[in-house]
């Protein structure tokens, strides 16, 4: 899994900083970024997640001509095998269990991106809310268009055994 | 704007709403910004009747994304050096969710003055939702 080119564009910090509430005008307003300590647009602390996008595999993009496990005539696109016994948290299954970005830099527009994403560690632990639960950790390290590091992305999904208890 | 080392001291806090009644729509939003397209945050047919959850169902990196706002309007613009947090529950369409920075250590990391920082988000039951911590560049 790799990220070849993430361009940083304004118009998508600006999307993103709206759909995470965030009116601060660091993020769409040139004239009043440029008097700020950064100097320019710089993008809210979590936005590297949005290089989903420039991810022409990830697999939570539905993709043209292809099934989508989402609900249509149907409450879900894929026919899973019932008979199967167990299996994989009802579908979805994964959840995000941890999240944590050092920031070598703060990025910003015209700023090009790419990342590599490496494996970590995988571990198992029994949980009351949810059964067996399955974690796994992967590294993402960004890096501009000179090469530099700029960010470094460490995740960790968890996949349950049954949805979780509410 | 910026937080100065010696004004800073071990306990302070600084606390914002992130959101009152959280509407489907933000996670529509949410997907569409992120790319993060899974059907479990806006679907709410294949999440009830498929995956067995009560109703969709906020993505974590959206309040941590809120959370960071929290924490870029305490320690200003371009500041913040670390920030990782644990999702340690759901977060529900009609939650009301607060989070709070604790100041926990002011030291200096490579000649620059840092605050490291306790980080928690809560639900309008109390119940922490996000739980983490982060680090801040600081002015002497």
């Amino acid at each position: 899994m790799a990220i070849d080119r993430f361009p940083v564009e304004a118009s998508h910090i600006m999307m993103f900083a709206r759909s995470v509430a965030d009116a601060n005008p660091i993020y769409y307003d040139e004239d009043y970024a440029a008097a700020t300590e950064p100097g320019r647009i710089i993008a809210p602390p979590t936005f590297a997640q949005s290089s989903a996008q420039f991810d022409p595999d990830y697999f939570l993009r539905p993709k043209i001509g292809e099934p989508w496990f989402g609900s249509g005539k149907e409450a879900t696109g894929i026919k899973r095998d019932r008979s199967g016994g167990g299996g994989g948290g009802g579908g979805g299954g994964g959840l995000h269990a941890e999240q944590h970005f050092e920031y070598h830099r703060h990025i910003g527009p015209g700023d090009v991106l790419s990342a590599t994403v490496k494996p970590g560690k995988t571990w198992e632990k029994q949980s009351k809310r949810a059964g067996k639960l399955v974690f796994s950790e992967t590294v993402t390290e960004y890096r501009d268009q000179n090469g530099e590091l700029v960010i470094t992305a460490r995740g960790v999904g968890v996949r349950t055994e049954r949805p979780v208890d509410q | 704007m910026a937080l100065s080392a010696g004004n800073l001291n071990i306990g302070d806090t600084y606390k914002e709403c992130l959101v009152e009644d959280l509407k489907r729509t933000q996670l529509v939003q949410y997907s569409g910004a992120s790319g993060d397209y899974n059907p479990l945050h806006t679907d709410e047919i294949f999440t009830t009747q498929v995956a067995g959850y009560p109703s969709v169902f906020a993505h974590g990196m959206l309040t941590m994304g809120m959370t960071g706002r929290m924490l870029t309007n305490y320690v200003g613009d371009g500041r913040l050096k670390a920030f990782g947090v644990r999702f340690t529950s759901q977060v529900w369409p009609g939650d009301t969710l607060h989070s709070t920075a604790t100041v926990e250590e002011v030291t200096v990391e490579d000649d620059q003055p840092v605050v490291k920082l306790k980080v928690e988000t809560t639900n309008q039951d109390g119940k922490v939702v996000v739980s983490g911590y982060a680090s801040a560049r600081v002015d002497t």
